[in-house]
């Protein structure tokens, strides 16, 4: 079970009052692109064990989306941060780095 | 014209740790628009007859009031038989502003309850912190009652308002009764 920080409404609850809904920071690849590229953008996902960042909705509150930067093995959870934003912030950087030290983690370009 | 009936009837149960009342019909107003906006603000507080809550919470006063629901939302409460001429007011108010005002008194069920053991009885059914030292005052909550959305607030310290769709009014008050069942008391709060 997760604890989940909403950064729009400021509640914080377990995480069946919201909706996960997978990889963030993702770059978009419409019209003009190559066939590879709009594939990978409709379907490739990255699966990894350890540091993930994930998009979220507050479902059953506020409604609006953020995202969440946490572990897929230990299930801790890092913080969660603005959906507005194309990378995530230094702050949760620094939490992620202190507690992964030998995690290059960032989300794939 | 007819008459306005609420989803049950005002239907209560008064067996359990709690008395459970679905009261209403009530009037309701969803508006949405920048909550920031002056013009928004001052229509939204003539509508509700209350001042602008904080993020998180609401302000009523008898049957209208405001309650934060997002950060671009407001519900706007007021007596049923109120609602078209303080919308229509809100929404000429709002005429020359980005910001949308709907009637959804129809929409939604609302349900009391009473007792002791409210806490708790919340407590089993939405995943939120009832503790007095965390839910309290003025604040509003939107959640889940099992596998409905639902809002609620303490109007004061021995009764809550919960608000719900109208579609799952029966599944709310059973629910409620349910998690109410005489003999079931946890007295975590106690
Ligand atoms: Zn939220």
């Amino acid at each position: 079970m997760l604890t989940i920080h909403c950064p729009c409404c400021g509640v914080t609850a377990e995480e069946t009052e919201f909706h996960a809904h997978g990889e963030a920071h993702l770059k978009r690849f419409g019209p003009g692109s190559s066939e590879d590229e709009f594939e990978g953008y409709l379907f490739m996902r990255k699966n990894p064990k350890g540091v993930h960042f994930e998009r979220w909705r507050h479902q059953y509150g506020c409604g609006k989306w953020f995202h969440v930067a946490r572990c897929t093995m230990t299930l801790e959870v890092f913080g969660s941060y603005s959906a507005q934003t194309t990378e995530p912030p230094q702050e949760i950087m620094d939490i992620i780095h202190d507690r992964r030290p030998d995690t290059a983690a960032g989300p794939a370009r | 014209m007819s008459d306005p009936v609420s989803a049950l009837k005002n239907i209560f149960d008064d067996t359990g740790l709690v008395r459970v009342s679905e009261i209403g019909p009530i009037g309701m107003v969803t508006l949405r628009g920048d909550l920031s906006d002056k013009v928004l603000g001052k229509a939204a507080v003539a509508a509700g007859g209350v001042n602008l809550p904080e993020q998180g919470q609401c302000n009523t006063e008898g049957s209208q009031g405001i309650a934060w629901m997002s950060s671009d939302e407001l519900l706007i409460m007021c007596p049923y038989a109120d609602v078209h001429a303080r919308l229509a007011d809100l929404q000429e108010k709002l005429a020359g502003s980005h910001a949308l005002a709907v009637n959804v008194s129809d929409a939604r069920a609302v349900f009391d309850i009473t007792g002791d053991h409210l806490r708790e009885v919340i407590a089993k059914l939405a995943p939120v912190d009832m503790h007095p030292d965390q839910f309290n005052g003025t604040m509003f909550r939107r959640t889940r009652f099992a596998q409905v959305p639902a809002a609620f607030w303490m109007p004061d310290g021995r009764s809550a308002r919960i608000v719900c769709f109208r579609s799952v009014a029966q599944y709310m008050f059973d629910l409620l009764k349910d998690a109410a069942m005489p003999g079931s008391e946890v007295r975590h709060y106690a």
